[in-house]
């Protein structure tokens, strides 16, 4: 666990030791601005509440977590310091937790600093505060999932371009999995608990059930194990690595 | 305290390392020689358990590296090829980060930074990020960090590359100063590193060992081991070939160079005769007013191009093989 520690501090400081850190914070809140006030149009709903902003992150987060978790292990690979990290006696469950969870807590940062929009909207209304914390739960969990399936990504390959590309494709399969798009494909053909199976890995679906305020235990492990799954899957493609 | 085993390793159709067999006890310093895409590199990265081997086993201080792999590597002290280190920290939160990695805590941790730093000579630099650091002091950052615990086994790929002569020298005096407690590896193309450093060398061409001595055995075997060289007026040289030439112990004699009426002649013992006495006899007797004579231990790199294989030759049967 000190190990995991040490690999965390090291990875978490390494955002804020490059412009990294502050171009991503300022373009993430930027970004959410926009789309909730301009594109949400988050004053004329003339409803204190933040379901427009929260609807947002699951698109922002597409491309923006991706962004975060291609250099986690393509970076290293293509700089060579893997090749340290990797002979370090760290297990390599431990390497792969540190560097997930360092990324994990720098989107935290950044979504944590969106706390002027919940302090506008308790100004400008008497909002359910306890909707909108469950929303922001829910939306570090779902940002969780996205940055798993990047890390996992990017641990198979060099080159970052790559890493983030196919993370896009990945991340917005499971975002949309509930939708029509992917569930006519299934339909046409599957069992309909396959179908049932595909559209409740939705990210979307998943996450709209916690933004209405009900944080129930499914939503939870949902988000939990498809974590541990990706970052399972990262320690088997490190370990992948070592063999080719 | 580092033994190998048919360590063996394929890339796809491409055998990198064929069936390699070492052991290296404390006090050797062994220096693995070899063309570039020898295997060197890949051996080292099976040793440090980066690579996992195709067949045969490593084992680092009775710890198997492929099943035990975190205690065979806390073992270990490993500088990876080109020394590859986090650029945006600086050497003292590196080394400091190396230290928490490798189990020491608070105070320990610093102690131990502080004294790996001060062995790669880092005082300077520790509070510049390493990314704008001289490749001199780059290098040495990799090497505070392999032995920042003082391990019984280090492996080193080329610990020296990129140096100028003065860094070079405190390296292989840092080295040396170790080599009594550990048992350690390293890899180079220079071969005055093995004369300067090693107590063995071993010689590695496409994957396989095609030499492990001494560097004294291996100079041995070298075609200027035991030749004796002679510095003399040109106009003494042709006599002087032919005289050399007729003695019992030569080989053959061959010019080296003429300018300004100064000649140089080499000649070459049959299989390690001694024949310095009887060319400096004959030199007296003939008076040919000999300025310079000395005889040679041997040269590695005569033994290492006997050995190995040029790449592009290497290259060529590649493709062939490749192609059938």
């Amino acid at each position: 666990m000190r190990q995991v520690l040490a690999v965390f501090k090291r990875e978490f400081a390494a955002y804020f030791a490059t412009p990294l850190a502050y171009v991503f914070i300022v373009i993430f809140l930027f970004a959410m601005g926009a789309f909730t006030f301009y594109v949400g149009r988050f004053y004329d709903n003339g409803i204190a509440d933040l379901s427009v902003f929260f609807g947002y992150h699951p698109w922002l987060y597409l491309f923006l977590v991706p962004a975060i978790g291609m250099r986690l292990w393509a970076d290293e690979r293509r700089t060579g310091t893997v090749e340290l990290l990797l002979t370090l006696p760290i297990p390599v469950w431990a390497t792969v937790l540190g560097k997930f969870l360092a990324a994990w807590a720098f989107t935290a940062v950044a979504l944590v600093l969106t706390f002027p929009i919940w302090i506008t909207v308790n100004v400008l209304g008497q909002p359910d505060n306890g909707v909108i914390l469950a929303s922001y739960i829910g939306s570090l969990l779902m940002a969780g999932g996205y940055l798993a399936i990047s890390a996992a990504i990017s641990a198979s390959t060099d080159n970052q371009v790559i890493a983030f590309v196919v993370s896009v494709a990945v991340c917005f399969l499971f975002t949309i999995s509930g939708a029509a798009l992917v569930i006519d494909f299934f339909q046409l053909w599957a069992p309909v608990i396959l179908v049932n199976t595909i559209s409740s890995f939705s990210f979307l679906t998943h996450f709209q059930a916690i933004t209405s305020g009900v944080i129930d235990l499914r939503d939870l492990i949902y988000f939990a194990s498809l974590i541990a799954l990706f970052l399972a899957f990262n320690v088997v493609l490190i370990d992948l690595k070592k063999m080719s | 305290m580092i033994e190998i085993e048919g360590l063996t390793k394929n890339f796809g159709r491409v055998a990198a390392v064929s069936g390699i067999d070492l052991r290296v006890h404390k006090g050797e310093v062994l220096g693995f020689l070899g063309p570039n895409g020898a295997g060197k590199s890949t051996t080292m990265k099976m040793i440090a358990g980066y690579l996992t081997p195709s067949a045969g086993r490593v084992s680092i201080c009775g710890h198997d590296v492929e099943n035990d792999t975190i205690a065979a590597q806390s073992m270990l002290g490993y500088l990876p090829e080109g020394a590859p280190a986090y650029g945006d920290m600086t050497p003292k939160q590196f080394l400091k980060f190396i230290a928490e990695v490798r189990g020491f805590r608070g105070v320990e941790a610093k102690v131990r930074a502080a004294a790996a730093a001060a062995k790669a000579e880092l005082e300077p630099v520790l509070e510049q990020p390493i990314d704008t650091l001289s490749k001199g002091f780059k290098r040495r950052v990799g090497l505070a960090q392999a032995i920042l615990h003082d391990p019984p086994t280090l492996v080193m790929d080329e610990p020296t590359d990129g140096l100028d002569p003065n860094q070079k020298h405190s390296v292989r005096k840092l080295i040396q100063a170790m080599a009594k407690e550990k048992a350690i590896i390293i890899s180079t193309h220079l071969l005055e590193e093995v004369d300067a450093v090693c107590t063995r060398a071993v010689i590695i061409d496409r994957g396989r060992i095609v030499a492990d001595g001494t560097p004294a055995s291996l100079l041995a075997r070298s075609r200027h081991h035991n030749a004796v060289t002679l510095t003399l007026p040109a106009g003494f040289a042709p006599a002087a070939k032919a005289k050399l030439q007729a003695l019992p112990g030569v080989l053959s004699v061959d010019d080296i160079s003429q300018t300004d009426g100064v000649a140089t002649i080499t000649a070459f013992p049959r299989a390690s005769t001694l024949i310095i006495e009887d060319v400096s006899a004959l030199a007296s007797r003939e008076q040919w007013d000999v300025k310079e004579l000395y005889a040679e231990a041997g040269r590695l790199d005569d033994v290492f191009r006997a050995l190995t294989t040029h790449d592009t030759q290497r290259a060529r049967e590649r493709r062939a093989g490749g192609a059938a």
